[in-house]
């Protein structure tokens, strides 16, 4: 399982890369894993802004459909468009190639609350 | 939670296992996609030991199973099988099953694991008059699925009984992998030819092994049940407890070949008035024409927005690489080629309603 140290992670197993004020954010190896095959990610927030925990967009799996809730709340200014034709790189390479959204953060302080890697690894039992 | 004979090799194997009809079954191994495209291009096998296996027998199975059943089970002479449905006495279906006649007063139905005990009650209360000699196997009984176009190649070393000799829905009892006695059976969920494997617990373990070394050479692997799942919806199968349930009639199912009035069962009467009338709704098939999965439970709309009906399965079909779905809607809406609209969370999204076969 990669879990890696750099990141931060929330309890719906996305992670979140902070770069001065904006996020990267995507799902973390073990929701992919649990997912199975990527179909679909839809994203059509953009532009929007959101509050933390609300739903930003779908993952569908051949099997199952998830929500993707939004780990800061924030502004979306961009969405990963490679996934729209190669979804399948979410299951590949989720912390690279994989990214979902850009957050341009409105409250940092928000950011306390996720978790390191440690947490992350001791929420899945990994 | 049950788990079948083969629940260890499936975990070793890295499958996930998951529970699906109160059994421990493996979901998947290495990704539906790749699993289902292995039986549609070459050959797997799947362990569908959560199966259920009735055996009814003596001078008076053939009155019981025509009295349950739907289908016309006096056509089927020794080595054939059956499609055919157990009406309930309210207008639904208690289940969907196969039934093979092994001798001549000897019959195996296949029943669903979900279903087994209701299954059993059911057919139970109608033997009380009847009085044939019944079984339930389940326990004791393991069910391998060898499919996809290279299963009768890939697996003839395995058997001295000419595999490519039996036609759909025949079976023969024979040797298969070194144990002399098994059902082989020329059917199948998936609609890419192979067969099925009936033989006891304690020799499952050894036919697994011997399907996959003898399957090696053709890229057999193991199959999960997700990729059971897009398979025969691809090819437009009812799956019971999704199409077909306690409350829909063999006739809004499409069942109607497997309703035969040629003798009298359960509900027959009024089945028949319900077949002359015709169904208010249909079971269809539709695509989806824009970017969208359906999904179990999700409405169906007309044109206009009037929700006409709802999706009983749905998934994106690895081999069409669209959203494919079955569906109830008005039977005014029900003709191939009219437009349906599928409503995917907070949009209503475009499909065409077709007649499956989805895959061909």
């Amino acid at each position: 399982m990669n879990i890696p140290s750099e990141l931060k992670y929330t309890k719906d197993h996305e992670w979140v890369k902070i770069e001065g004020d904006v996020a990267t954010v995507g799902i973390t190896d073990f929701a992919q894993g649990e997912l199975g095959d990527i179909v679909y990610v839809e994203v059509e927030t953009l532009d929007e802004t959101l509050d933390k925990d609300e739903v930003f967009g779908t993952v569908e799996a051949v099997k199952t459909v998830s929500d993707l809730f939004l780990p800061l709340s924030g502004e979306i200014i961009e969405f990963n468009e490679a996934l729209e034709d190669e979804p399948e790189q979410v299951n590949s390479d989720p912390y690279g190639s994989g990214w979902m959204i850009r957050i341009k953060i409105s409250d940092p302080s928000e950011a306390e609350d996720l978790l390191n890697d440690a947490a992350y690894k001791e929420l899945i039992g990994a | 939670m049950k788990t079948t004979a083969l629940s260890q090799v499936h975990e070793a194997l890295g499958a996930k296992m998951v529970p699906f009809a109160g059994y421990l079954m493996p979901v998947s191994y290495e990704g539906v996609n790749i699993e289902h495209k292995t039986v549609r291009n070459a050959v797997g096998v799947f362990d569908v030991s959560h199966m259920g296996e009735f055996l009814i027998e003596g001078p008076k199975a053939l009155d019981l199973i025509q009295m349950v059943s739907s289908n016309d089970a006096s056509k089927l002479t020794v080595g054939k099988a059956q499609y055919s449905c157990l009406p309930n006495e309210t207008g639904g279906i208690v289940d969907d099953l196969i039934i093979y006649r092994v001798k001549e007063d000897t019959y195996l139905l296949v029943v669903n694991a979900s279903n087994i005990e209701k299954d059993w009650d059911h057919i139970s209360r109608y033997n009380e008059e009847i009085g044939a000699t019944m079984r339930d196997l389940s326990e004791s009984y393991s069910l391998l699925a060898i499919q996809g176009p290279k299963a009768v190649e890939a697996m003839q070393s395995l058997s001295s009984v000419d595999l490519s000799a039996i036609k759909f829905y025949n079976f023969v009892v024979g040797d298969f992998a070194g144990i002399p006695h098994v059902i082989i059976s020329a059917t199948g969920y998936t609609g890419s030819g192979g067969f099925e494997i009936y033989c006891k617990n304690d020799e499952v373990h050894q036919v697994w092994e011997r399907v996959l070394q003898a399957g090696a050479d053709y890229g057999i692997k193991p199959i999960g049940l997700a990729a059971r799942d897009t398979l025969r919806l691809e090819m437009g199968y009812c799956l019971y407890g999704n199409d077909i349930d306690d409350t829909t009639s063999p006739f809004e199912a499409g069942l109607g070949w497997i309703t035969k009035f040629s003798k009298d069962f359960v509900n027959s009467e009024s089945l028949a008035k319900a077949k002359e009338e015709g169904p208010s709704n249909k079971l269809i098939g539709f695509e989806m024409d824009e970017r969208g999965i359906p999904r179990q439970g999700y409405d169906i709309a007309d044109m206009e927005g009037n929700r006409i009906g709802r999706v009983t399965s749905g998934t994106m079909s690895p081999s069409l690489e669209k959203g494919i779905g079955l569906g109830y809607v008005k039977t005014s809406a029900a003709d191939p080629g009219n437009k349906i609209y599928i409503q995917i969370r907070n949009k209503a999204v475009q499909a065409t309603v077709v007649k499956p076969p989805f895959y061909k």
